[in-house]
């Protein structure tokens, strides 16, 4: 790790103003950032910590949304969802291990936008909106590829309103060694239709797979997806698994994730 | 019932007090005064030319104390091998030099170049970021048979070829065993890869130089199985500093399994440093260092053939073996693939001619040496995947098959046509037990509820002989071992009646400091409070030869009893003038020396005093004080075995193997600590199952390690494994040894991987996928998947 500035802003202003300055990084749970640090691949010259503000804290119902604050970490998620989404809940209760659901982060998570991370699935399958410092972005126009979101340089995010479905299921298939997502599958539920985003799988990061989401919708049920196939175009291929069966793991996580919806 | 703290009793480990609450004191909590920090710059590439080493800048910068690289070792030994092979033309290998810095060429990812010693690890590391490297990238070779084409570019270019040797065992049977082959009935091949392992032990490596230039002394305080050979290897051949110069301490040590056995050039460069410097030298490997530097396990590609007669007799084995050596011969490297392999291509069954080959090949990766098993989990794999692929053909069960084959209890000792005489074993009992302790027989009902689940269940059976405490000396040296394979003990007796006993065993999770003390206590009759077990540096240590290949109790034991006797002997004699009786009069039973058939008697301390302030003592006859030191060399190795059952199930929409139930039926002879010996066992068997199913070092075509982290490397959790049913009823105890012991340390990483993939095929053979035959391991969700879908 190379030495670099450490500011822990108590106020979502101070953390901007704190970002301005010259190659500083926001701080969430780190479980991403921090590693990548410590091998020297990545040198902040000021880390800026999100984690001292109360207002990025917390899971809070608001009608028919249930609004996360970006500095929650998974483990809290895992706790205080549970009752109004519980999908969500049982999501954030699946990553990583202790540590990391104790450390890590859903704004974290979201702002990585790692292709095998499991929240950007819950978050473009339930049509959330992700709120920063300076706008409201639909999880549509959010997620732009691997590692790849359409914040600005120094822009963070302040919470997640995650509209509530009627049911919803998350169904992860665990690469072997990292245990991140080789294919996950968040499968929800909604009164306009149904929505499913796919994680792991795809060289472009989370997607929705349009085909499931049209089945589902007119017969929410696994059935409904028989004869359905994904394609293997444009699919990871890695030591875990080959395009083809990345394909072949969105249909079966799908209809796992839709068996399971509650 | 075994006595309290005796032989047999589950005796707690003493040493967990220490490692459970954090005061174990490893390595890397060592640190001297004044002690300056190494940081080695590794190579980038597989292959490349060092056109030049630029460090003017990086001398310049904060911290720095100096910077080594080739150039500071000229005239200093390269790091030895240990094992002189001689191929099948009776030439021996191709031996080139390791040096402790990468001499004109890199020959790996991971080769270390040049090292910045500065006053903290960082400013070494930020001075190593700023050394100029010119490194002319050359072709790589990562396959071992594109390795060894006429035109494929040299590891060594000294070396006439890729080719380290070409070996054959027993080269005098192959006219016969081919002949065999013609005429068989039966004829099952299978082509199979052992994959490249890397042992993870969760302390990575670290050592630590010290000189006191007063005396001129050397010290290493490293993490090793084995520190007189680490002493010998580096004085002598690497730094030529002799013994009585150089003291080797390997403390506490987070786990071995093979990759601390070997010399590393980390070692002999802190130590050569140090003396440089004439201050302390330190370098701990950062895990991700330690992908790249460790010794990695097995990586043999083979091919195998299984001679039938038309009762289904085994007649012949034939392989052909391609073994990687990465781009170095690592310490023990040669005989892990030849003598640790070949010798055990027999297994348990009564065939008659075997012919093994190997090719030993270089490539542009990371040095290949024994890992847990080492040579044997290779061998045990091929012939238990042939056998249970031979049943299948013929349609015959598995289990009968290897019954009509195996050695019979009345047949021991058996000699096998590779070379070694089995003492003992009941592989029918062992395999007995397994069958009734895994309810094989329930199996059927179980795969039927299974199948309603929509997951399709499968048995596996693999049976294993093993080889321990790999010996005489005599007959290893005729082999190429440039070692003796004996160990010591030195028994030495306090005053007061307790007991300091220095081994040149060394435990780094074993165990040793519980279990020999309770030999020495069964032995005496004391409590085991009373023994205290030393380990670990040469200071104090007879010369002894360390721990691996299951060897500390079956070696390192017996050297302890020898050693006991030669005590007790003496006691006797001073109980005898003690008492004014007969030395042959003399008994020792529970501490207490009693004349036969009288009431008179004196206790173990009443001797041991006598000894150490000798008053009333035949002084014009024997020697005061109380210590003895043996060495003992077995006549053989010890030959564990045992029946493994695996269950599994499979799931037919993604491939995931998971395992219901293991039951391992092991005969490891007499055993000391059954519950240490159940926890071996259980470690094995995670370490088997982690090969089988889950764990694999990929390098692609360039060189580069693709799984290079935990995030692609996958070790076994403990989700990963079931609970296992573990027994050792089944005892014929080793003819040869004083304890009757065998060694269980690798049964479970030996036995265990052709248990899993018998149990997968079996799965999906049952489960209509007729078409797959086998499965290279790891047996991931992914390759499962693909094979059932295999057009």
């Amino acid at each position: 790790m190379y030495n670099f500035d450490f500011v822990k802003p108590a106020s979502v202003e101070d953390a901007v103003a704190a970002l301005s300055g010259d190659e500083a990084q926001p701080l969430s749970g780190g479980m991403t950032l921090l590693p990548s640090m410590k091998q020297r691949l990545n040198a902040p010259a000021t880390l800026v910590s999100l984690t001292g503000i109360d207002a990025l804290k917390g899971v809070c119902r608001d009608g028919d949304m249930l609004v996360i604050g970006a500095a929650t970490p998974h483990a809290v998620v895992a706790r205080d969802a549970a009752a109004d989404y519980p999908a969500l809940a049982e999501l954030a209760g699946q990553i990583g291990d202790p540590m990391v659901r104790n450390r890590g982060t859903i704004g974290g998570s979201l702002a990585n936008n790692d292709p095998s991370a499991c929240y950007p699935a819950a978050a473009l399958a339930s049509g959330a909106t992700i709120v920063t410092d300076k706008r409201e972005i639909a999880a549509e126009e959010f997620f732009q590829g691997m590692f790849a979101t359409a914040l600005d340089e120094g822009e963070i995010i302040t919470s997640v309103k995650f509209p509530i479905p009627q049911k919803a299921a998350y169904a992860k298939f665990a690469q072997p060694a990292s245990r991140f997502a080789l294919t996950g599958a968040f499968v929800a539920q909604y009164a306009d239709g149904a929505r499913v985003a796919i994680t792991g799988a795809s060289e472009n990061g989370v997607f929705r797979w349009s085909e499931a989401e049209t089945a589902l919708s007119s017969n929410f049920s696994a059935d409904a997806l028989n004869g359905l196939a994904a394609s293997a175009d444009q699919m990871i291929g890695d030591l875990h698994g080959t395009p083809e069966y990345r394909a072949h793991l969105v249909g079966v996580m799908t209809r796992r994730a839709v068996g399971a919806a509650h | 019932m075994p006595k309290d703290g005796g032989i047999g009793a589950s005796t707690k480990r003493r040493e967990d007090v220490r490692f459970l609450t954090g005061n174990g004191r490893y390595t890397d909590d060592i640190n001297l005064r004044g002690q300056a920090h190494a940081f080695f710059l590794r190579s980038q590439v597989a292959h490349g030319k060092i056109n030049t080493i630029d460090t003017s800048a990086a001398e310049a910068m904060d911290g720095v104390i100096r910077i080594f690289t080739a150039k500071d070792f000229e005239g200093v030994g390269g790091v030895p091998c240990g094992w002189l092979i001689t191929d099948k033309h009776g030439q021996p290998m191709q031996e080139p030099k390791h040096p402790v810095l990468a001499e004109g060429k890199v020959r790996h990812v991971g080769d270390p170049i040049a090292v910045v010693i500065a006053e903290t690890l960082d400013q070494a590391r930020d001075a190593a970021e700023a050394i100029d490297l010119d490194i002319e990238d050359l072709p790589a070779v990562v396959d071992m048979k594109a390795a060894l084409s006429a035109d494929a570019p040299k590891v060594h270019d000294e070396l006439s070829s890729n080719l380290c040797y070409d070996w054959g065992f027993v080269e005098e049977n192959k006219a016969a065993v081919d002949e065999a082959f013609a005429s068989a009935a039966h004829v099952t091949s299978l082509e199979l890869v052992n994959q490249r392992l890397i042992a993870n032990p969760m302390e990575p490596r670290v050592a630590v130089g010290d000189y006191d230039p007063w005396n001129d002394n050397s010290t290493l305080y490293t993490t090793s199985q084995n520190p007189h050979v680490i002493r010998l290897l580096m004085g002598a051949f690497v730094l030529g500093i002799p013994e009585h110069k150089l003291r080797v301490v390997a403390p506490d040590v987070g786990g071995g399994f093979g990759a601390k056995i070997f010399h590393y050039a980390e070692e002999a460069f802190c130590t050569f440093a140090a003396r440089q410097l004439k201050r302390p030298v330190k370098w701990t490997s950062s895990r991700s260092e330690a992908f790249m530097s460790d010794a990695h396990g097995r990586d043999h590609v083979t091919k195998i053939e299984l001679a039938l007669d038309a009762e289904n007799n085994f007649t012949a084995i034939r392989t052909e073996t391609y073994a990687n050596m990465g781009a170095y011969l690592s310490t023990f490297a040669p005989s892990v693939p030849t003598w640790l392999h070949g010798t055990l291509m027999a297994g348990n069954y009564r065939t008659p001619l075997i012919y093994v080959n190997v090719k030993a090949v270089f490539t542009n990766t990371v040095p290949v040496d024994a890992y847990r098993g080492a040579g044997r989990p290779e061998a045990t794999f091929q012939l238990e995947r042939v056998v249970d692929k031979a049943a299948r053909e013929l349609g015959v069960d598995p289990v009968e098959l290897r019954r009509q084959n195996f050695i019979k209890a009345d047949q021991f000792p058996y000699a096998t046509p590779v070379a070694v005489e089995y003492d003992t074993g009941n592989y029918d009992a062992t395999m007995d037990k397994m069958l009734e302790l895994s309810d094989y027989a329930g199996f059927a009902a179980r795969a039927e509820e299974s199948k309603k689940r929509g997951k399709l269940r499968g048995f596996g059976i693999a049976h294993y002989i093993e080889a321990c405490g790999i010996a005489p000396s005599n007959l290893v040296g005729q082999l190429g071992a440039r070692a003796g394979l004996y160990e010591s003990a030195t028994v030495r007796v306090n005053a007061t009646g307790s007991i300091s006993i220095y081994t040149g065993s060394h435990s780094h999770g074993q165990g040793h400091e519980t279990t020999f003390a309770q030999v020495v206590a069964d032995m005496i009759g004391i409590d085991a409070g009373q023994v205290e077990i030393n380990h670990g540096d040469t200071a104090n240590t007879p010369m002894g030869m360390g721990t691996y290949g299951s060897r500390s109790l079956a070696v390192g034991g017996s050297a302890l009893v020898k050693a006991t006797n030669k005590v007790i002997n003496k006691a006797k004699k001073i109980a005898a003038h003690l008492l004014e009786a007969s030395e042959a009069d003399i008994e020792l039973a529970d501490g207490k020396f009693t004349v036969a058939g009288t009431d008179k008697s004196v206790d173990w301390a009443g001797v041991t005093l006598a000894a150490y302030v000798p008053h009333n003592y035949p002084l014009e006859s024997m020697e005061p004080g109380l210590e003895e030191t043996a060495f003992y060399d077995p006549s053989n190795f010890t030959y564990p075995s045992g029946a493994y059952g695996c269950e599994v199930e499979v799931d037919p929409d993604t491939g995931e193997v998971e395992i219901i139930g293991f039951t391992a039926a092991d005969d490891f002879g007499n055993v000391v600590n059954p519950m240490i010996v159940e926890g071996q066992v259980h470690g094995g068997l995670a370490q088997g199952i982690g090969q089988a199913l889950l764990e694999r070092c990929v390098y692609d075509a360039d060189g580069q390690l693709v799984s290079g982290s935990y995030m692609d490397y996958a070790m076994p959790r403990a989700d990963n494994v079931p609970n296992y049913t573990v027994d050792h009823s089944c005892v014929t105890p080793c003819t040869h040894n004083p304890l009757g012991v065998k060694g269980c340390g690798e049964a479970g990483a030996i036995g265990s991987p052709p248990a899993v993939i018998n149990a997968v095929i079996d799965a999906l053979q049952r489960g209509g996928h007729s078409h797959v035959t086998h499965i290279d391991m790891p047996a991931s969700p992914s390759r499962v998947w693909a094979a059932m879908n295999a057009k």
